[in-house]
């Protein structure tokens, strides 16, 4: 078997962004020993890129009087529209609150409530005085209230960078620079975690009483993403590749209305919750026409899909990368500008040439964030693997259901982090680690031989050349809008590239911590993840959130108001749907009251 | 025309230490919009697939690119390729462990500055779960924020002359990450604290004032003023001291 290093821990926890450490956390204050893997510095994971907020119904600020949990759980419940667990999001609103205070008593600088004079959307905002000094908040989409806990434009930053001091307070040990390759199991339960070194290529074990996974969304499978360059699904693969854990509404896709063109950065929803606007190549600003209430702030999937029907009916603006719209926020004023969308004033100058304080900025909806993932029990317990956890953007809890609403991600990720975490904690602590040794290798020397074949070159296939095919079958018949026709070719071209991807040839030696290895060793489940989407996106004839088949443009909760469940056996080339019921509690499924059940003529969707 | 351009690019494996530290040349065409990130995934993708380099949100957020472009430390994310020459030179960031060709280890180092400079909000006060939250005023949050806006990027180090000769000096980004606490009203260390901390060579003192930092900061952050505001409270703390024993 040879030399490797082996690490024993409590808790393995697999990811150190925010839902991870938040977990970690938990279990480090329980008394157990963990361990948090991280591909990169735990302080720049993806978590640290969000701008816009976390959404708490704390109801201090003048907009958001009356906000209370009931009505966060309604908002995030029409969001998903209906396809979310009512248990989860009831936890979930219900302890937001005290989790966003939690926050601010660790060290998040929160954006707190002032009398200084604002305008919104023509109105002067009124502050009540007793309320001055708490915890402020802003507009977000598809909310009654103003709920959005933030930090200027750095809320994932900030609150990535307190938790990250709290991971240090509690002396929580962190290995960055290393990649899960697979999860150690026996098809009932799991063991921990076979582990590359990034820094030199040597695989290590990793044995835990409980493993969490906890790595994030897969936006980079569609190239064109808000998504970090990190966030490639490894952690939902490797779940997946066990045969046993199933991955929940892989369809279910978030496109965000304004990436920027064409460098895809995302441009937060803060922007058009702090007032800004879309407009066509006409200057002429097109939402209140399609959604008269709610504007430019219905719910994501709503607003990316009014854009591209929009832009189909001719009122795109042309660009060498594609017809695109703009986002107006010049009426915003400088000073606005330039502190609390600071970020985006940054990322247009810097990688557009744009000043936003006197330009319009190019934007197109753009894959964005993943609903779907390890699907989970309400206590972040994954199906089918005993001592197996996932939380935060890796998992399907499941809080968003068909559509997510701005800000309820964030929050999430440390909302779960506690709830999880807790329940992590406390089942750790009655678990004995007792794992045999020859699992430990066996395991270990698969990901061996999977180096070493690649190693040997035996294969013809480039792997940045199927990245990008796998990449463009996404974009193209995966998107906004869907129809059997375009899903099917998908599915096609994407069984296609799976087998290739058996035959990948690395051009360099692929020895220590070559990254081209590092790439081909993950492509082969970033493409069954990608096929899993397109599989259940085929299958799923209704619309539902951000699944829209053009072919069948209504929700159809008779026959749809289920959750897809995908697994991929063993030795399998596609993955095995199965439904669960969504579960039901307080609300039964209606209308949304903004989107195409509600608004008006305009609403037909063109072919 | 499209220009040809020429990256000349630092290679050095440490698993081939036998292979000296060398420049080697990537030509290729430029396009409309390029930056160093395209840049650097194109010559990795279609020249030299083991060229090291570390990359993660691309958008100027997480502080990963830092490098020496033409020799000053940037993120290479933001830089555009119409704002250079035909000849550009890449080198990693000094001060931090060289992990291969463009990617160093700046998560190591951060880290235990960060554990040095104790960097968390000390307060043995237990949360209330049922309790309001403390009130805080916004131009306080605000000004904790704008120390707070670091991306531990490292470009501040990479080009500090104390940093380059002395290693365990903490540097504009440490100093200015206890400038962050300071001024937190949350975090209950006292003056004579914070000098155990920082009020040494290989802290605030250790700055000979040459500003490169302020001037390398990609995102602005006020490195001049929390290193001045720094200096004081810990030279009167300082005195304080002296005058005490």
């Amino acid at each position: 078997m040879g030399h490797y290093d082996m690490f024993v821990t409590d808790v393995l926890v697999i990811g150190a962004g925010l839902a991870g450490e938040r977990a970690a956390i938990e279990s480090a204050r329980n008394g157990l020993n963990v361990t948090l893997l991280s591909l990169v510095p735990p302080r720049r994971s993806h978590s640290s890129a969000a701008q816009g907020g976390m959404q708490a119904s704390l109801g201090n600020t003048a907009m958001g009087k009356g906000d209370n949990p009931d009505v966060h759980f309604m908002d995030t419940v029409k969001g998903s529209d209906w396809g979310c667990e009512q248990d989860v999001a009831r936890l979930f609103a219900d302890t937001a609150p005290i989790v966003m205070r939690e926050m601010a008593h660790w060290g998040v600088p929160w954006n707190r409530v002032s009398l200084e004079k604002r305008i919104y959307d023509g109105k002067e905002i009124h502050e009540d005085p007793d309320k001055v000094g708490l915890i402020s908040a802003r507009n977000f989409g598809g909310t009654a209230k103003w709920r959005t806990c933030y930090t200027s434009d750095g809320t994932g930053h900030t609150v990535l960078y307190t938790m990250d001091s709290i991971v240090q307070k509690y002396g929580i040990t962190v290995h960055d620079r290393v990649e899960a390759l697979s999860l150690i199991h026996d098809g009932e339960t799991c063991y921990g975690a076979i582990v590359r070194d990034l820094r030199n290529g040597e695989l290590r074990v990793y044995t835990a009483k409980s493993t969490v996974i906890a790595t994030g969304g897969y936006g980079r499978l569609y190239g064109a993403s808000t998504n970090a360059v990190i966030n490639e699904g490894t952690g939902m693969s490797i779940a997946y590749e066990t045969g046993v854990v199933p991955l929940g509404n892989m369809e279910a896709v978030q496109f965000h209305p304004t990436g920027i063109v064409p460098s895809w950065i995302l441009i937060t929803e803060g922007a058009r919750g702090d007032g800004g606007y879309l407009l066509d190549k006409n200057g002429y600003r097109f939402m209140p026409d399609y959604e008269p209430n709610k504007k430019e702030l219905a719910s994501r999937d709503v607003v990316s899909r009014r854009m591209i029907q929009h832009i189909r009916a001719g009122y795109g603006v042309d660009s060498p990368y594609g017809q695109h719209l703009w986002l107006d926020i010049r009426h915003l004023g400088a000073k606005h500008i330039n502190t609390n969308l600071r970020e985006i004033a940054t990322i247009c100058r810097e990688f557009n040439g744009i000043d936003p304080v006197h330009e319009l900025i190019p934007v197109r909806p753009t894959q964005h964030y993943s609903m779907g993932g390890i699907r989970t029990n309400i206590d972040g317990q994954a199906y089918g693997l005993k001592n197996l956890y996932a939380l935060g953007e890796a998992a399907c809890w499941d809080l968003h259901g068909f559509n997510r609403l701005g800000g309820n991600s964030l929050a999430e990720t440390v909302v779960a982090g506690k709830i999880v975490g807790e329940k992590i904690a406390e089942f750790t602590k009655d678990v004995t680690l007792n794992v045999s040794t020859s699992l430990v290798e066996d395991h270990l020397l698969m990901q061996q031989k999977r180096i070493e074949n690649l190693r040997a070159k035996k294969g013809t296939e480039n792997v940045y050349e199927l990245r990008n095919r796998m990449e463009t079958a996404l974009n193209t018949n995966v998107h906004v809008f869907r129809t059997q026709e375009h899903l099917q070719a998908a599915v096609d071209e994407l069984r296609e590239l799976h087998k290739r991807s058996k035959y990948i040839q690395l051009r360099g030696d692929g020895n220590g911590a070559d990254p081209e290895l590092a790439f081909a060793l993950r492509l082969p489940g970033m493409i069954r993840l990608a096929l899993t989407i397109a599989t259940g996106a085929l299958a799923r004839t209704e619309s539902r959130g951000s699944h829209f088949r053009e072919d069948y443009p209504k929700r159809d909760d008779e026959n749809w108001l289920k959750r897809t469940l995908a697994y991929w056996r063993e030795g399998a080339s596609e993955p095995e749907l199965q439904y669960e019921p969504v579960k039901i509690t307080e609300s039964q499924p209606g209308d949304r009251g903004y989107g195409e059940a509600t608004a008006g003529a305009k609403s037909g969707v063109k072919q | 025309m499209a220009r040809e351009l020429t990256f000349r690019i630092m290679r050095y494996n440490p698993e081939t230490p036998d292979v000296k530290p060398h420049l080697q040349d990537f030509k290729l065409k430029e396009e409309p919009g390029m930056t160093l990130f395209v840049v650097l995934n194109k010559i990795r993708e279609e020249q030299d697939s083991s060229l090291r380099f570390d990359f993660v949100c691309r958008a100027s957020i997480c502080g990963s690119c830092g490098m020496l472009v033409n020799g000053r430390p940037t993120l290479a994310c933001r830089t555009l390729t119409k704002d250079l020459s035909e000849v550009t030179t890449l080198l990693p960031l000094p001060v931090f462990k060289l992990l291969g060709d463009l990617s160093v280890d700046t998560g190591t180092w951060f880290r235990e500055m960060s554990i040095r400079t104790e960097s968390w909000v000390h307060d043995d006060s237990e949360f209330d779960p049922t309790a309001e939250e403390e009130r805080m005023d916004n131009e306080k949050a605000l000004q904790i924020y704008e120390g707070e806006r670091c991306i531990e990027c490292g470009c501040c180090i990479g080009g500090c002359a104390t940093a380059n000769i002395r290693p365990d000096f903490i540097g504009a980004a440490g100093i200015n990450r206890i400038a962050r606490f300071m001024v937190d009203p949350r975090d209950k260390r006292t003056e004579q604290e914070y000098f155990e901390v920082v009020g040494s060579e290989d802290g605030v003192f250790g700055c000979i004032g040459l500003m490169a930092c302020d001037d390398n900061c990609p995102v602005g952050v006020p490195l001049r003023g929390q290193i001045a505001y720094v200096r004081r409270k810990m030279a009167s703390a300082g005195w304080k001291m002296k005058v005490k024993s």
